[in-house]
């Protein structure tokens, strides 16, 4: 019998063993690496035949009915997405790139979470989402805090944040983020179309004492009311601070009493502004005389669901709103139409804002050709679109913000039903609310640049 | 001196509701030593009694204006107007008060229920139990009602007649500048008013008597062949009917909703432990003490000196307090101390 001689020289085994190990060897970071080449940027959906959007809305808490609200809204912009429903929208908006077959021929499905309306809780849901259920976008939220605090997450994470209803200057002022869009208008807004209508109606000499929600948007309205009420001559009196949630206002409402104030601004909203404005009213301040004058309350901020909590309070109160369903442009018809059939009352305008969001967004990724976030942002900076119920309206680049007419509104006198509280008494033109990017209520910040996520 | 006399009723009213819920807690743990986390959410379920009361009395058809002869000829108006033009409006108008009328049989049964049903197997289990089981039962409490009423504030009118506000100030010869609204004044006497029958009821009547004797020794009380544990099981209801009735009555103050019960409660737990846990006088006393302090710590002229102290002054007395006697202002000697 012969002993192979192995020494020396390589067997044919050998060699195969040999070449075996190195193709494994060479070839392990392509296999490890593969994703990442195909994937250029975080939970890309690739050839899966769905995308998945984040709701992120408060379901629970002080903010549960506008929370349940807005995920009304993001349900039925999935539907006519997906071409489902009579597509609402969709039909006046201009231009579009929406063809009802999903987003780049994907299906729209989606995940939800409770922000609890903590900022806490918010980031917590948002990260579940982007971490576990893959979203390419989060979407929502009923305060400016959680906004700010979700708008930074996605922004590190690399998704893309469509805010939902946040009216703080500093969404897109010292806090603004590349990655983050606001289709809601902001306080400096609310100031700025309110001043000449105040103006009008009760002249221009008046003291004005103020109720702040201690917080993010509290202090930015504040600084905003003010600023407008100071330029048409009107003194401002106290500024009180008042904590989130107090519930009774009543320790707050009694020094206005005997403080020679003749207006009351309540920087409040949800159901901080329905328990103070009640109060106020209990208070008898609305009866009063003050400086020879009626005395006036007036509510920056308003809401429908809001006016429906403050029931006959709210008669004859002036106040800003982002968009009303009694509008009677196309756009916002086809959605009154469309959400009032889906469910049986009008919308509000958080649920607006929502839904033209994750419009603005799908067509956005249909422009882009892609769910990359940095060519979606792309898309949106500078986008002009018209038909989404505020007429013509820009994505301004610099900044992220919406730029439309805004609405002043007034609570009606007699109302027809539950839902016909609020009156448009004026549609303030765009140019009367637009600032410069560097304007100093919005300065601190900086856009950065737009993250992939990779 | 007017600012400070409206922030003293501001103080006294808020203390009123206070102390009602407090007054409940302490007979609750007085008496089965059970510490009631879900008694929050019996004010908050009394004030929905409120609501639903209204919305039934409010519940609407459709009636032609004979004013109108277009499309819009036919209106929404209250069965109840519609059928009875006078006395129909004028039963609507003070719902608040005949919502009282309903929630005492209501959070009476859902009181005794609530003690045979759950509280009584946690009699003997730690603290910590029955804070998470009462705790449990207080959300699920709150859920039911934001399913069924929304998470939205549902404002309720208190009788036009006591609408505005009653001038206090030119009563009493100070000026006119001390205005306080009438439904307030209401709730501040609503409140003395059942803190009095409380006391009054375990003071002077037997049942009370034995109550009190209970609380003192329960076993004691026991051997003398007295069933202090039915006795005990009403003195639950009681608590959960002045919880229902002080929510019944606070609707016109705050718009209910389904988290005021929440708001209330780890307040009125500070207000229980600064008053001493089991001492009924001290829940009172410290309900009305803190409700003043927290009115005066609001002012201006305060917060200039000291910011954000509205926001700490009752956990600051709730700390002072327990550091320096930690069985609260009037609590017995042995309870929360060591």
């Amino acid at each position: 019998m012969s002993k192979k001689n192995t020494t020396g020289s390589w067997s044919r085994r050998s060699v195969l063993k040999a070449s075996a190990a190195s193709a494994a060897i060479t070839g392990a970071p392509l296999f490890f690496s593969r994703h990442a080449y195909g994937a250029e940027f975080l939970n890309n959906p690739g050839d899966k035949g769905s995308v998945t959007l984040g709701f992120n809305v408060p379901q629970s808490g002080a903010y549960a009915d506008e929370g349940a609200d807005e995920l009304r809204a993001y349900k039925l912009a999935v539907k006519h997405l997906n071409g489902e429903g009579d597509g609402g929208m969709m039909n006046t908006m201009q231009p579009s790139a929406l063809k009802g077959n999903g987003i780049l021929g994907k299906k729209v499905e989606y995940v939800t979470g409770d922000t609890q309306t903590k900022s806490d809780a918010a980031r917590a849901s948002a990260k579940r989402m982007i971490e576990k259920d893959g979203v390419v976008m989060v979407t929502g939220g009923s305060s400016s805090g959680v906004a700010v605090a979700v708008q930074g997450l996605c922004q590190d994470a690399g998704i893309i944040f469509m805010a939902g209803l946040t009216h703080s200057n500093d969404t897109t002022g010292k806090d603004k983020k590349a990655n983050g869009f606001r289709h809601f208008f902001n306080a400096y807004m609310s100031g700025a179309a309110l001043g000449p209508v105040l103006e009008k109606t009760y002249g221009n000499d008046r003291t004005t004492y103020h109720l702040t929600a201690d917080y993010t948007w509290g202090w930015t309205q504040e600084e905003s009311i003010v600023a407008s009420t100071e330029a048409i001559g009107w003194t401002t009196g106290a500024k009180v601070m008042t904590p989130v949630g107090a519930g009774d206002f009543s320790q707050y409402i009694t020094p206005i009493l005997n403080s020679g104030a003749d207006t009351l601004i309540l920087n409040h909203y949800g159901k901080d502004m329905i328990n103070s404005l009640t109060q106020a009213i209990q208070f008898g301040l609305k009866d009063r005389q003050v400086n020879g004058k009626d005395f006036q309350i007036v509510v920056p901020l308003y809401s429908r669901l809001m006016a429906q909590g403050a029931g006959e309070n709210v008669k004859g109160i002036y106040g800003s709103t982002n968009w009303h369903w009694s509008l009677s442009d196309a756009g916002s018809q086809a959605f009154v139409k469309s959400f009032g059939q889906e469910y049986g009352f009008p919308p509000s305008q958080a649920a607006h804002t929502c839904y033209v969001q994750t419009l603005l967004y799908a067509d956005a990724c249909e422009r882009a050709g892609t769910f990359e976030p940095c060519q979606v942002v792309a898309a949106l900076e500078g986008h002009k679109f018209d038909g989404l119920g505020n007429g013509p309206t820009e994505y301004r680049a610099g900044d992220h913000q919406c730029f439309k007419d805004v609405l002043v509104v007034k609570g009606k006198e007699n109302p027809s039903s539950q839902f016909d509280l609020l009156e448009v008494v004026e549609v303030t033109p765009r140019a009367q609310v637009e600032y410069p990017v560097d304007h100093p209520m919005f300065a601190g910040g900086d856009l950065g640049v737009c993250n992939n996520g990779v | 001196m007017d600012a400070l006399i409206l922030q003293l009723l501001n103080g006294l009213d808020k203390g009123g509701a206070y102390a009602l819920i407090a007054l409940g807690l302490t007979l609750v743990f007085g008496t089965l030593g059970v510490v009631n986390f879900a008694h929050g959410a019996i004010f908050m379920l009394g004030a929905f009694c409120a609501v639903t009361v209204r919305k039934v009395l409010t519940l609407s058809t459709k009636v032609r204006d004979e004013s109108v002869t277009l499309f819009e000829a036919y209106k929404e108006v209250p069965i109840l107007e519609a059928k009875f033009p006078v006395i129909g409006g004028v039963i609507v108008d003070y719902s608040v008060p005949l919502s009282i009328i309903i929630a005492i049989p209501i959070m009476l049964f859902l009181g005794l229920v609530m003690e045979r049903g759950l509280i009584r197997h946690f009699y003997k289990r730690p603290h910590a139990d029955q804070i998470l089981v009462t705790f449990g039962l207080a959300i699920i409490c709150q859920e039911v009602v934001r399913h069924y009423f929304g998470a939205n504030p549902i404002p309720q009118a208190a009788p036009a007649i006591v609408a505005g506000s009653a001038n206090i100030g030119a009563f009493f010869g100070l000026g006119d500048n001390i205005v306080y609204p009438w439904w307030r004044l209401i709730y501040l006497l609503f409140s003395a008013l059942v803190i009095g029958a409380v006391f009054a009821f375990l003071q002077f009547t037997t049942f009370g008597m034995v109550v009190r004797a209970g609380m003192q020794d329960r076993e004691m009380v026991g051997l003398l062949g007295i069933d202090i544990q039915r006795r005990f099981t009403i003195v639950f209801g009681m608590a959960t009917v002045v919880a229902g009735l002080a929510g019944v009555m606070y609707t016109p103050i705050l718009p209910p909703d389904y988290h005021m019960g929440m708001d209330f409660l780890v307040l009125s737990f500070v207000v229980v432990v600064v008053g001493g846990m089991g001492s009924l006088g001290g829940a009172v006393l410290a309900g009305f003490l803190l409700g003043i302090l927290q009115s005066f710590a609001s002012m201006n002229e305060i917060k200039s000196i000291v910011p954000g102290i509205d926001q700490i002054i009752i956990y600051l007395v709730a700390v002072i307090v327990l550091l320096v006697r930690p069985r609260g202002l009037m609590g017995r000697k042995g309870v929360m101390e060591d």
